[in-house]
């Protein structure tokens, strides 16, 4: 994996449905000057510029950074743009680190974004090619009867859903950036609003917000104030129409997780990590991602979801933020989980802070549960 | 750095309409040839560019996987770039030393829409593109701004459809100015709408040199971007062009091709300057992106045809360039030697 790289710097904004106040590029500039002043550091400090956000149409921007160059401090340096779909928070965090591990740059800042209020992403993600037929509505149509095969092969009941709406909920009043912070989050008041896809009802799924997330990553001799290690960067794909894949249990995602394991030296995730921020944009992903994560055995996922394990108290706890359930800015969802993994292990999470956390999972996954990116942060030097 | 080269390189026979190929099936024979020239199945990491904006419709680059028969799954990225910052991508990832092999492509189908207005579409939201400037116009700002001769302008474009008729991927356009279309530009000086694809095998340290007798490494590449606003620049220099051949070091030895993203004629001219070129270096030889513009493959095919020359044996130091942005806002510089 190359040199060591360090994340030293983390901005977010306040994620809301209508940010009317700010353009696309002060959103963009309002997260990367907080992720600057965190590092201690200025647009003059930095080296280059990674920006990430999923599909243009979402704003109707083609190829933003063009346009965004200038908010973002980025005139006379190099900068790029990433996208690979839901998961592209993600894999902007590891282009970034890819170019300090790889010995090109010191200080790279690495932001992503979407302004949802612009459009419809609904829509957005339901134009297809001409002449192919439009079978779904939005993504939620699309990974219903994903998680109806996963309760069927496990028998799961139907009220683990409902379990994860609540505490992801409830570990949101403790973000001051959540972007759903519902008082009395209660299994009744998930239960009393209206089913959009079976089974997921309306607090099951992820909010449309706008929003920027930003890092400043570092060399090992760049480093300033308090640094997350990064101890190991994984990104995995696999075709969307291939016949036999396992769409509920992708070997991708697991392929992924072993790399990134392997890298930082995790035998077991649950036992070996403190704290896990995985892209669950409807509430079955959590048990879903459980077991192909290997945090529990398959068919056990749901298990751990109600046993409390995955609370904020639990052994393991899954979106202290949040998650993708509170606040879900696409573009800049997967970072804000690699963004929260970093804070946990430099103990700067706030109210939402797993006491002692040392080791942490950075999680998203984009397209039809094919794209994964994953980083594991520690406080110690690798 | 570690020593990185390109030792293979494919492009599709492009085309000015589109021939009912899906993206998939655009990309699927070029993947084949470069799997064929490198002799490898795998790679240990795949990069693409693509822009969801020419198919109109979100996830352009996810059937391309379809393509690459992604399975078991792969290490892979993609830029809403053109290719040759997927290039530059994986290009970095090697550098980490874990890893030896990349496969890199790029695909765009322009004539699904109006790549004229399209393009007015990566204007600043607010300023600019409600003013409905479309990119013949911007780009004939730039022009007005550098006020070349006529003559200039016709000597890179007579050159550059004269060498395209001699490069069988690319159009045999007629060889004649054409009408008027935004003064100063004529028809010959902007770049045809154009589908297509391409694909680069990149290859570190002494496998290169197993793979093809003539690997074309990589010495130096680097990009630069600029302001978005066409006010706040210097429109007849590239500054960001000129940095970036700078960081790549073009000037260090004797260039002795260049292959420039110029998808117009005046852009040749400033482009020249900036990697301050001298004049007996040839210049777009593959006939450049006058003669085929495969959106987001363009760049990553000059790239290509650099590398071609030197895997060829015909060339020793080559420079690929690729451009992206309205007016030239980002430039990546590439130099290639033996």
């Amino acid at each position: 994996m190359g040199n060591r790289c360090a994340v030293i710097g983390v901005g977010q904004t306040h994620y809301t449905t209508k940010r009317m106040d700010v353009s696309i590029a002060g959103l963009v500039r309002e997260a990367a000057l907080r992720a600057l002043e965190d590092a201690g550091l200025t647009f003059k400090d930095i080296d280059a510029v990674v920006i990430g956000k999923a599909p243009d149409l979402f704003e109707g921007v083609m190829m933003p950074e063009s346009y965004l160059a200038d908010a973002l401090g980025a005139a006379g340096k190099p900068m790029m743009r990433v996208h690979t779909a839901g998961s592209v928070g993600g894999s902007t965090a590891l282009v970034g680190a890819s170019l300090i591990q790889a010995g090109v740059h010191e200080r790279v800042l690495v932001v992503a974004f979407e302004k949802q209020s612009e459009s419809n992403a609904t829509w957005a993600l339901s134009t297809h090619l001409p002449f192919n037929a439009s079978l779904v509505v939005g993504a939620g149509g699309y990974f219903a009867p994903h998680i109806r095969e996963y309760m069927r092969r496990t028998g799961a009941p139907d009220h683990i859903g409902t379990l994860v709406a609540v505490k992801d909920r409830q570990n949101a009043l403790k973000n001051p950036y959540a972007h759903l912070r519902i008082p009395g989050i209660s299994r009744e008041m998930v239960e009393s609003t209206p089913m959009l896809w079976e089974p997921i009802r309306y607090l099951e799924t992820c909010p449309s917000s706008d929003g920027a997330c930003a890092v400043v990553l570092s060399s090992e001799q760049a480093v300033t104030g308090r640094p997350a290690w990064v101890h190991g960067t994984a990104m995995r794909s696999e075709p969307i129409f291939r016949a036999g894949r396992d769409t509920v249990n992708p070997q991708g995602g697991k392929d992924c997780a072993a790399d990134v394991y392997r890298q930082a030296g995790i035998a077991d995730p649950r036992r070996d990590l403190d704290v896990a921020e995985i892209y669950v944009p409807f509430s079955w992903y959590e048990p879903m991602w459980l077991e192909n994560l290997g945090f529990a055995a398959e068919g056990e996922g749901w298990k751990l979801t109600e046993s409390g394990a995955t609370a904020l108290d639990g052994d393991i706890p899954w979106n202290a933020s949040g998650g993708v359930l509170s606040s879900n800015p696409i573009g800049a969802s997967g970072l804000i989980r690699f963004a929260e993994a970093a804070l946990q292990v430099r103990g700067m999470a706030g109210e939402h802070q797993v006491d002692g956390a040392r080791r942490a999972l950075g999680h998203a996954y984009g397209g039809g549960a094919q794209f994964f990116a994953m980083w594991i942060v520690g406080t110690d030097k690798p | 750095m570690r020593e990185v080269a390109i030792v293979a390189f494919a492009q599709t026979e492009h085309t000015a309409h589109d021939t009912g190929l899906s993206e998939p099936e655009l990309i699927a024979p070029v993947i084949r040839a470069v799997k064929e020239q490198s002799g490898l199945s795998t790679f240990g990491f795949t990069c693409s560019g693509s822009c969801d904006y020419l198919a109109g419709a979100p996830f352009s680059f996810v059937s391309a996987l379809d393509a690459l028969g992604a399975w078991p799954p792969i290490s892979e990225s993609h830029v809403e770039m053109d290719a040759a910052w997927a290039l530059y991508e994986a290009w970095v990832r090697l550098q980490h030393g874990d890893v030896d092999t990349a496969l890199v492509y790029g695909f765009g189908k322009s004539s699904l829409g109006d790549l004229r207005t399209i393009m007015t579409l990566q204007l600043d939201p607010y300023y600019l593109e409600p003013l409905g400037l479309d990119q013949l116009s911007f780009a004939a700002l730039q022009a007005g701004a550098l006020g070349a001769p006529r003559e200039a302008l016709d000597a890179v474009a007579m050159r550059s459809r004269q060498d395209g008729r001699n490069n069988p991927y690319t159009f045999d356009l007629p060889l004649e100015q054409g009408a008027s279309v935004v003064e100063p530009l004529k028809e010959w000086d902007i770049a045809p709408i154009t589908d297509g694809a391409a694909a680069v095998v990149l290859a570190a340290g002494d496998l290169a040199r197993r793979i093809t007798t003539n690997p074309a490494y990589i010495s130096g590449i680097a990009h630069r971007i600029e302001p978005h606003y066409l006010g706040m620049r210097e429109l007849a220099v590239s500054a960001s062009a000129a940095e970036a051949a700078r960081a790549a070091g073009v000037g260090k030895a004797r260039v002795d091709v260049a292959e420039l993203h110029a998808s117009f004629s005046h852009e040749e001219l400033i482009l020249r300057q900036a990697l301050e070129l001298p004049d007996d270096v040839v210049i777009n030889p593959s006939g450049g992106a006058l003669a085929a513009n495969p959106v987001m493959a363009t760049g990553l095919i000059r790239i290509g045809e650099a590398a071609q020359r030197i895997l060829d044996g015909a060339a020793r130091r080559t420079v690929g360039h690729a451009a992206s942005g309205p007016c030239l806002q980002h430039n990546l510089v590439t130099v290639l030697e033996a």
